[in-house]
Parts: C-alpha cells; structure tokens; sequence
C-alpha cells in the first residue's frame, strides 16, 4: 500500500467517525483505496459511531415458523415467534448487547440476604400498545402464573418451580417468593416464555389478542407468513429506531438467502455455514459471527455400561478432534468447548481451565486401564439435530479409530427424535439453545434430579455446589464454585461436548448496528427491531 | 342429455366415498407418524408432566376410533373441526391459503394452457422440422428437471443477475392487483414450465394420430390448407386426450406445487399442509387432503364430462 492509499484510508475513517460517510461509500472508497472487503468492513467497524437515525421499514426474515405458531407465550417454539415476541411484548429484564442483564419492564430489582425473595420495582411509562392501558403488577403475576399451577402447558414450567407466591405491592412492585435461594432469578426473567401479557379480571392473561408493551404493535399478521408491525410510540424503553417492522418467515435456506442478496428483506436470522464464505464477498451485505451459548452435546448413560466406567468416558472425550469438527462441519462457526456445558459467552465463565485437545494415545491408555481395549459402542443422530450432525458423527468415528475406538454410527427418524431417542438411547447428539447463565444449564441437564439429566450423571459434590452457587450473592465466590463444577463435569460428567455453536446471520449494509450484539439469540438477542437502525 | 346428468350424479356419489376412503387413510398415517400433537407442540422442551396436561386439553387420551368418529360426525355436516394449536376454525386457518392456491394455479393455467394448446397446434402443423424439435426439448427439458431447480434458475436469471422479479412472492394486504401479478410471476412462470410439455405433446400426438385417417385425406385432396386441415378437420376429433390431459394438469398445479411455494415462500396451502404434517394438526391436515382429493376428483369428472360434450358420438348414443 502507497502512502497515498494510506493517507486515504485514514481520511475515509476519519469520516466515518464523524458520521459524514455512509458504509457503502465507505466500502467503495475503501475498495478503490485498495483495502480488501473483509479489511474495509473492520476498518468500518472500529470507526464508524454513526448515531443511529430513525425511520424506515425493517424487513427481517426469519429462518424457522410454523402456520400452527400461536401467541400463547407458553407455547412459543419457533424462531419467529420468539423473535416477534420480543419485538411486540416485554420482559422484566434483558440480556444486553454486552452480555450483562438490564432493565426492560422492570427498572430495577433486589433481593433478601437469601436471595430468596425477589422485588422487581415496575417502570410506570409501560404501556401496552393495543389497549394504551398501564402496565400494572397483575399482568406481570397473571403472565408468571400462566406457566405456573398443575394444568399449565407451559413449556416454563420447569423454569418457575421454585416460586413458591407472586404478590403485588402496590400497582408498580411485584415480589416473587422461592423456595430457596436463587441469585440467577433476574435472569430467568428473560426467559422467552416470560413475556408479559395483559391481564383478564379472573386472573388469567389474554394472549389471543396479541397485545404486548413491547417497542412495535402488531398491525396484521398471518402465523407462519408474515407479521407487520408499527412503532409504540409510548414505549418505556430506548430505540426502535424503524417505523415499522415486518417479520417474513423464511424457512428455505436458499429462498432467505436470495431474498437479502436481491434486497426483497434487509436482515435474515441465519445464514447457511456453507454458503457463509460467499456471502462474506458481497459488499452489499455485512455478516454477523457471535459465539453464542448454544451447544451441541453428546451425552452418555453414565449408569449403563460401558459409560459407566469413567475411563471409558474420558476416553472418549480425548478421541474427538474438535478443531477438524469446527474446521469441516461448521465452517469455522464455532467456539471449541471443552466437556463442560458453560460456554464464554454466560456470566462466570472459568477462562483457566485447560483445554481438552484430541489425543488418542491416551485415550487407548485410559482404555487399557479400563480392561477395554477394542472397545466398539453405538451412537444415535439425526439429521434434524443440527446441519451436518450425521456427517459429525461419521467423523468423529473416524478420530476414534486412531484411539482403538469402534463407533457404530446409527442414523434414527428426524422425526420424533426427542421424544424417541433423546435420553432413552445410550448415547446420542444433542442440541441445545443457549440459556442465560451457568445454573440455568446445569440444573435443566446436569442436576442429578433434573428430569433432562441428559446423561443421568450423578456427582455428589457437583450437586452440592450447584445449590451453593445458586444462593451465593457474592460474584466472585460464585465464580469459584462455577470453576469447580466445570472441572468436576469435565473430567467425571458422561457429556462429550465439541462446541457451542455461533450465530451467523446478516443485514444488508445500510442496516446500523450497535458495537456488540448479544449473544442470547440470533439477530442481537432478537431484539434487533428495537437496537438497529438505517444508516441511509 | 339424461344419460350425462346421470353419470355426473353417479360419479360424484362415487367421489363421496372416495373422499370417505381417503379420510380413514389420511388418520392413520398420520397416527403411525411416530409423537402426537401434544410432543411436537412441546418440542424439545417436552417433560412427562406438561405433555399429559397437554393431552388432556387436546382430547388425544381418547381412543383412535372414538377421535375418527368425533371428527367425522362434525365434517359430513361441514365443520370440519378447529387447528389442534391455535383452537381457530380449520376453515379460517387454511381458508385464505387454498385461495391463494388457487390464485396461483389460475394464473398459471392462463398462462400454459393456450401456450401449450397453441404450440401443439403448430408442432404438429410443422412436424419434424427444427421447430418442431426445439419446442420438444425445450419442453421436455423443462419437464425433466424437478420444479425447485427450475424455481432456481428463474431466480438466478430473473432476479438475482437481472432484477425484473422479486425473488420471493410474499403477499401482504392491500397489494394492487399488478402488484399480486408481479410478485407472483416467477413461480407462476415455474410451474408454466412443469406443465406445458405434457399438454403440448399430448396435442401434438392426438392430432398427428387423426393425420393419417382418411377422412383427413379427403380434406387434403379437395384443397384445403394445412393450417385449415388441422385446426378446422382435425383439432375437433381431438379435444377428448387434450381435455383430459388439461384437466390432469390442472389438479397438478393445486396439489403438487408444494416445492415451488417452499421455494418461492409463497403462502399457499401446500406449505400450510407440510407444517401441519410436522405439528400432527390433524384436523388441518385432514381437511387440506380432503381438499386435494376433491380436486382430483372434480377435475377428473370435468374432463370426462367434456370429452363427452366434444364429441357427437358419445354426446347422442344410440
């Protein structure tokens, strides 16, 4: 590069930081100053503060819906729905774009010494944007309970089992109690099921109505098509910089990704791995990469042979090249995990840990400690899984094989795969969303009581920490006890994991964003209706 | 004329327990499906507890029979029950998507069938010179490759490299009608491909076939032009196979276009009956087969009543 082209990049990228310079601009004089796409999008991303601008209809096509979705937040599954949630309803608290918690209906909370009581204090501008009515703490408790009681449906449900009473304190405050002490409870509140919806008279809510206090109102809908939506302008929160939204279900891969080439949409949730190189080469498209704490998991039996011999598991945990996984099955799309189910992108994360790396000969020495040399056992996938989960498996019965290790691979029905397979086959892949915090995760899969102890691992001391942990208010004894529990799962826990999945999605490159995305779900949590904006 | 009202009568009684068969076929396959409503509802974050709470609500505890008979009893009268997930009219929740399908066969079917009619004409006028031959392998070519791949190409070549059409057929309310033709032209245009060559063939054999009787003959050797010999002497004994031809493709472009609606993203009931395959919606999926299935059996009494209506012979018996 000439010190012309230099003196260039640097002028482009000081008007980038002053706002004067669109991205595509940007990219073009970037181009024409000889930096390289991949180049120019980091240049812009380090320099560009743009403040965001509002206006425009944001059209963002989501890569899974059903025409049998509903509004009933105890049933939401699909993508759409839980995207659309989030831009028409409210939560108590949010994941921010940089991993911590904040506010959204509730402005602030606090607890008892035993974390065992919960005040959340309520914003008092929240209004539903249907009705105009306030916010008031019956909706919040009639939205909790609707996933409470004997003869919820709830998907939550297992969530909120703790709580034992939600009690209203006056119109704005709502306390929770719980049967012990849990210091996570604020998290919990982001829970995708826990949006709040309005309050009929006898104490149920009325979700039919699609009615939500959330940033956009919904104008007219069809499930699994398309809903539109316009700005609340009596919103309690900050942004929702568009005019309007429309959320489009795409399911077909290509359909989506041909759809934000030939801009009929202006971000899509998910981007297909194989494709992920060429669409990097778009200059009109900018692609998102965030390491999220979703993860794909192969649990063992531990109480059936021959996963019961510790050994054995471990050796299996050394025979998977994880590098080679990441690398061919997902693209690079991923953060290499390391056999405990904490990714970096929750609170608390243990960074010291060591990592656990493919190493064959001493697996075949843990074997033959075991008495199980030429030790041959079967594995269950399914396509529907994740892309590529049988290729993984075939792969990772390659890696074995340097190890003295037979894997059958066993292709099952995509359909009924969890309800047939899952926790009743030996051993099998696994994939799970992320969920907010470290004890949220293990005391859905991990505990030895949990009725998803994937793995039916029991560990006494790892149980007894993770009710520590749970209570601890301290961050930083917390933090020890969740470095403890990682070390336990690691090296006794029946849980072979490669790696927690990264989100990979994109927007078209007029489409703002702030600096760091959050992690809990595609597209900025899904929330990027109320934080991105149009830069033109 | 009697004879005619009659075979339509017998033939629709027919259909009726046609559609009864089908009916008993659609419940069981979607029974040896492997989960229920209740599972696929709660996915992945099924437990034991909410599943049986869900069962309850949903009446699946009951017998396979007793559920059968139940829905049976509502559809003879027309209803035909509510969506085992959102507790909407089944009605109401595939209503609006066979009309877009029927849209969308309606304007592909103004497309193709002149097309196909037109083009059979005048290949079999100039049979087996060039044009004859690059109609066919055009044709045949469009009909060999598998409709989501012709979806593809178009895209590629219609919008992606030169953006005439939008690149996914998404509805919303209020759009004008040149607007509705517009976004819907790509996969109207697909299926236009998948068809045409059957319904051109099947014009061209037909009439090739009367070329050789000698009542053509006589046409010829009194002078008449070749243009006239066929559409005026031969084009009328041929009506019955192109009929029948059309109709078969009629019925294809409702039931067999789930592809190009996945492809194109378009809300028809194709894509409607695939999620609730998924969910197990049964009464849905019921009512969406019954659908095809009348479909198949109107358009098949249609195209046998025209055959009759376009020839003499089987219109006056003797």
């Amino acid at each position: 590069m000439t010190k012309k082209d230099k003196d260039l990049i640097n002028r482009i990228a000081a008007g980038a930081k002053e706002g004067r310079i669109s991205r595509r601009d940007f990219m073009s004089y970037s181009a024409a100053a000889g930096l390289t796409v991949a180049g120019a999008t980091s240049l812009w991303g380090t320099s560009a503060r743009a403040a965001p601008t509002r206006g425009g209809t944001f059209r963002w096509g989501i890569h899974d819906g059903n025409t049998g979705d509903t509004h009933d937040p105890g049933s939401y599954v699909t993508r759409t729905m839980i995207f659309l949630a989030h831009t028409h309803r409210s939560y108590l608290t949010m994941i921010n774009g940089d991993g911590s918690l904040g506010p959204d209906l509730a402005d602030s909370w606090e607890a008892n010494d035993e974390a065992s009581e919960w005040t959340f204090s309520l914003n008092p501008n929240a209004t539903f944007g249907m009705s105009g009515n306030k916010v008031t703490a019956n909706d919040v408790i009639a939205s909790l309970n609707h996933h409470r009681g004997d003869d919820t449906t709830s998907a939550a449900k297992a969530l909120l089992t703790d709580v034992v009473e939600i009690t209203a304190d006056g119109d704005n405050t709502v306390v929770v109690t719980l049967l012990g002490g849990n210091a996570d409870f604020p998290w919990l509140m982001t829970d995708y099921h826990l949006a709040i919806c309005p309050a009929n008279d006898d104490g149920t809510i009325d979700w039919q109505s699609g009615d939500g206090s959330g940033p956009y109102v919904i104008e007219s809908g069809e499930f699994g098509v398309q809903f539109s939506l316009v700005r609340n302008e009596n919103w309690h929160g900050e942004g929702a910089w568009f005019d309007k939204v429309d959320i489009i279900t795409l399911n077909d891969p290509n359909a989506r990704q041909t759809a934000l080439v030939t801009g009929d949409v202006d971000s899509v949730s998910q981007i297909d791995l194989k494709t992920m190189a060429l669409m990097q080469r778009d200059p009109n498209l900018q692609l998102f990469n965030v390491p999220s704490a979703g993860a794909i998991t192969l649990p063992m039996l531990c109480d059936t042979a021959p996963f019961d011999n510790v050994d054995v598991r471990n050796a299996l945990k050394l025979s998977m090249n994880r590098d080679e996984i990441i690398e061919k099955i997902m693209f690079g799309a991923a953060t290499k995990a390391n056999d405990f189910h904490h990714s970096p992108a929750q609170p608390y994360w243990p960074e010291d840990i060591p990592q656990r790396d493919y190493d064959p000969d001493q697996a075949k020495s843990l074997l033959k400690k075991a008495g199980m040399e030429n030790l041959e056992v079967n594995i269950s996938t399914a396509d529907s899984v994740t892309a590529g989960a049988v290729d993984m498996a075939v792969l990772y019965a390659e890696h074995a094989k340097a190890a003295g290790i037979t894997i059958n691979v066993t292709r099952e029905p995509n359909d009924g795969y969890y309800s047939d397979v899952w926790l009743k086959k030996p051993w099998c892949l696994v994939s799970w969303g992320a969920r907010p915090t470290p004890d949220v995760m293990y005391t859905l899969a991990y505990k030895s009581d949990a009725a998803w102890n994937e793995s039916r691992w029991q560990n006494e001391r790892f149980n007894e920490l993770l009710l520590q942990a749970k209570a601890e208010l301290d961050d930083s004894l917390r933090a020890e006890m969740y470095r403890e529990m990682a070390m336990l799962a690691r090296d006794d826990g029946g849980t072979v994991i490669p790696f927690f999945n990264n989100f990979v999605y994109a927007a078209r490159s007029n489409v703002g964003t702030p600096d760091s995305l959050a992690a809990s779900w595609e597209g900025d949590g899904a929330r990027a209706a109320s934080r991105w904006w149009f830069t033109e | 004329m009697g004879g005619l009202l009659n075979l339509v009568l017998k033939r629709l009684g027919l259909g009726l327990i046609t559609l009864l068969v089908v009916s008993i076929l659609i419940f069981f396959a979607v029974e040896l499906l492997p989960g229920d409503t209740a599972e696929q509802i709660l996915g992945q974050g099924a437990t034991e507890e909410t599943v049986a709470a869900l069962r309850e609500q949903l009446g699946l505890n009951r017998p396979w029979y007793v559920r059968y008979l139940d829905w049976l009893s509502g559809a003879v009268v027309g209803d035909f029950g509510v969506s085992a997930l959102s507790g909407e009219p089944v009605m109401d929740v595939i209503g609006g998507r066979f009309v877009n399908t029927l849209f969308l066969a309606a304007y592909a079917a103004v497309l193709a069938v002149p097309l196909a009619i037109t083009l059979g004409v005048i290949v079999a006028l100039l049979r087996n010179t060039v044009f004859d031959r690059v109609a066919n392998v055009l044709t045949l070519t469009s009909i060999s490759s598998p409709e989501f791949f012709l979806g593809y190409i178009l895209i590629l070549f219609l919008a992606v490299k030169n953006p005439f059409f939008p690149a996914i057929a998404s509805l919303s309310d209020g759009m004008s009608l040149g607007e509705l033709l517009n976004r819907t032209f790509l996969p109207a245009l697909t299926l236009v491909l998948v068809v045409t060559a059957h319904m051109m063939r099947m014009t061209r054999a037909a009439i090739i076939n009367l070329l050789a009787s000698p009542y053509i003959e006589m046409a010829r050797l009194k002078g008449v032009s070749p243009w006239r010999v066929i559409v005026r002497h031969a084009l009328p004994n041929a009506w019955a196979p192109i009929i029948n031809v059309v109709a078969l493709n009629l019925a294809y472009l409702i039931t067999g276009v789930v592809l190009v609606e996945v492809v194109f993203v378009y809300p028809g009931i194709g894509q409607a009956l695939v999620d609730a395959v998924a969910k197990r919606n049964f009464p849905v999926v019921q009512a969406a087969s019954l659908i095809f299935a009348a479909t198949f059996i109107l358009l098949n009494l249609a195209a046998d009543v025209g055959a009759i209506l376009t020839n003499p012979r089987l219109r006056h018996p003797k």
